[in-house]
């Protein structure tokens, strides 16, 4: 299980963790899918396919509403969370654990960037 | 015998709701001429019952119904208003009611002229040069005008360079729908503290890859877009076109319209603003108007009137059908019977009175729940629950417990922009003693989550059906009827 504390968070809410220094894991945070609410259907992107940095790489459903997910970081999608397709209350139970979305390779060294600590992004839905 | 039965429970095996003579015309042998897997391999299970069983049960399925006859319907951005009988009347007169699309135009004259002069009305009220009656309903009025935008970029050369479309995060969910079917790449526009668009984020945005802003105005948190112009000034700079979903007109009837403010292309939805049937009582009809640049990309053919005549007038440069024969024949007759019995003052009225319903609800509801934007509403505003939300009763339950005491529950969840969000469009067909018993009923609920927060949670207590398990229904839904011997 991911620990949510070594986690980068992007504005979005998908968190991000560093398998490798090139290969990294995401998904979104708890505050998110408390906001969702029960999630009934994930879409992800194919194996292989390129995703870019704050670009839509899928779609989260639930009972309440459908919303794009934006991929905090650039790179190849090495692979996707498959289960999710017929048990998508994953997601609901641990977001941070069998409930990831995708893993990605990405082109040099993962950076940081613009990325909050958990400790930040703590902060940052205190003041939404 | 409770009457929840479904039809196929009340199956007796043999009993029919017919008497027919005897067929004498020996049987065809179908199977034999079917690949095996194309043959039914057991009966196919349909319920047999009597005509009278019949009749019990979908009448008791129609008594379970619930429309803006039967109570207050206070639902956001759908403008569930009062349809007025006389449109019925006058739809069912026969000029109307028992023609063909393929009659010649000189046999129905009368139908054409009504086309017409509805065209003609319409062209006033959005401030369009033309009128396209054909779209069934307003997304499919969102997707024609956004074809309009690609003809007329195509047509400048400018297609390929053209993509992006802008879209406010308070939009309705068809306008990204609309936009990526129409084949461009949809950008979302933040809106600001005041719950308008973000004016510098959409100059920021804008370029010359920018095809155009999608708006309703006012947006669907009930407020008026008070930089319209700038915002028309901006997407026109950069050579975009401006789109107004017209889901919100009843707030701006006779006051302005999207010609005005700025606006090239517009769809209305006469089953909202133009009080025809909506929802289970449609079909619908979403006209689309585009001014005068537009005009020959329109959907083809438009009624024209050439000297006395109503005649068909095809359009070489148009995008194309987008319904069969002309549109929603029916709705339009509605449509047009209301504009008539309103006229021009009735209709600025229908403004006025929609505006102030929803004021005088949103101040009587003010103390009692959050109201995240302070200026004056239009027709509709938007409440956020959070105040409740931290009693632990969320909005999906004071929805629940609306029922209770016989209102329809408003829009909740949306705009997906206020947490907890509760969004409420009276109307002006509803009377005072309506709304201040809606208003009562809210205060009470906003008690009882403070006192009794169980009778909430656990609402609806005197429907047919408690809390329908939605999870479920969702990620395992069974859309057909299983006998229990086959499980």
């Amino acid at each position: 299980m991911t620990d949510k504390k070594v986690c980068l968070f992007s504005k979005d809410h998908e968190w991000v963790e560093l398998i490798e220094e090139d290969h990294v894991r995401v998904g979104i945070s708890d505050y998110a899918v408390e906001q969702l609410g029960d999630i009934v259907f994930v879409e992800l992107p194919e194996v292989d396919s390129e995703v870019l940095k704050e670009a839509e790489f899928g779609t989260v459903e639930s009972v309440k509403s459908s919303s794009e997910v934006y991929s905090p970081v650039s790179g190849t999608v090495a692979k996707v969370n498959s289960e999710l397709e017929d048990k998508p209350e994953l997601l609901n139970e641990d977001a941070f654990a069998q409930g990831w979305l995708m893993e990605v390779k990405t082109p040099g060294p993962f950076s940081k960037a613009d990325l909050m600590t958990y400790d930040e992004y703590e902060t940052y839905i205190e003041n939404l | 015998m409770t009457g929840d039965e479904l039809i196929f429970e009340l199956s007796t095996p043999g009993r029919v709701a017919y008497s027919l003579p005897t067929d004498e015309t020996p049987l065809y042998d179908l199977a034999a001429e079917l690949p095996a897997h194309l043959v039914r391999q057991a009966e196919p299970g349909l319920p047999e019952v009597s005509e009278l069983q019949l009749m019990r049960h979908y009448t008791s399925l129609s008594n379970k119904n619930f429309g803006v006859e039967t109570g207050f319907y206070p639902l956001g951005s759908c403008t569930m208003k009062y349809n007025p009988k006389v449109n019925e009347v006058v739809a069912r007169y026969p000029g109307f009611s028992a023609i063909h699309p393929y009659q010649a135009a000189e046999t129905v004259q009368g139908a054409y002229e009504l086309m017409y002069n509805l065209q003609e009305d319409l062209k006033v009220v959005t401030g369009m040069d033309a009128i396209t009656l054909q779209p069934a309903a307003g997304a499919q009025g969102e997707w024609t005008g956004l074809l309009i935008f690609k003809k007329y970029f195509e047509e400048k050369g400018e297609r390929a360079q053209r993509k992006k479309i802008f879209v406010p995060d308070s939009a309705h969910g068809t306008n990204p729908a609309s936009a990526i079917i129409a084949g461009f790449d949809v950008v979302e526009i933040p809106s600001n503290e005041r719950g308008t668009v973000d004016l510098a984020a959409l100059k920021a945005a804008a370029g010359s890859d920018t095809a155009g802003l999608m708006l309703t105005n006012p947006n669907t948190l009930g407020l008026f877009e008070t930089d319209i112009v700038e915002m028309a000034e901006i997407i026109h700079e950069v050579g975009g076109l401006l789109y107004y979903d017209g889901a919100n007109a009843n707030a701006i009837l006779g006051k302005t319209d999207p010609g005005e403010m700025g606006f090239d292309v517009v769809h209305l939805n006469l089953h909202k603003t133009f009080s025809t049937p909506h929802g289970g009582g449609g079909p619908g009809s979403g006209p689309v108007g585009v001014k005068e640049h537009l005009a020959p990309y329109l959907p083809s053919p438009l009624i024209a009137k050439e000297g006395e005549q109503y005649v068909l007038k095809e359009l070489p440069r148009s995008i194309g059908r987008v319904k069969g024969y002309f549109g929603n024949f029916g709705v339009n007759v509605r449509a047009y019977a209301y504009i008539l019995t309103m006229g021009p003052d009735g209709l600025k009225q229908v403004s006025e009175s929609a505006v102030l319903h929803a004021n005088y609800l949103k101040k009587r509801l003010e103390p009692y729940f959050d109201t995240p934007y302070g200026q004056h509403s239009k027709h509709e505003f938007v409440l956020s629950g959070k105040r409740q939300k931290k009693l632990g009763v969320r909005t999906l339950d004071i929805a629940k417990r609306l029922l209770d005491f016989g209102f329809y529950a408003p829009t909740v969840y949306f705009p997906l922009i206020v947490e907890e969000c509760i969004m409420i469009e009276p109307t002006e067909t509803e009377a005072k003693e309506v709304l201040d018993a809606f208003a009562d009923v809210m205060i009470e609920i906003a008690h009882e989550a403070e006192e009794t927060p169980e009778v909430v949670l656990n609402a609806p207590h005197n429907k047919a059906v408690r809390r329908l398990d939605e999870v479920t229904a969702a990620r395992k839904p069974i859309v057909r009827y299983t006998k229990p011997e086959e499980n």
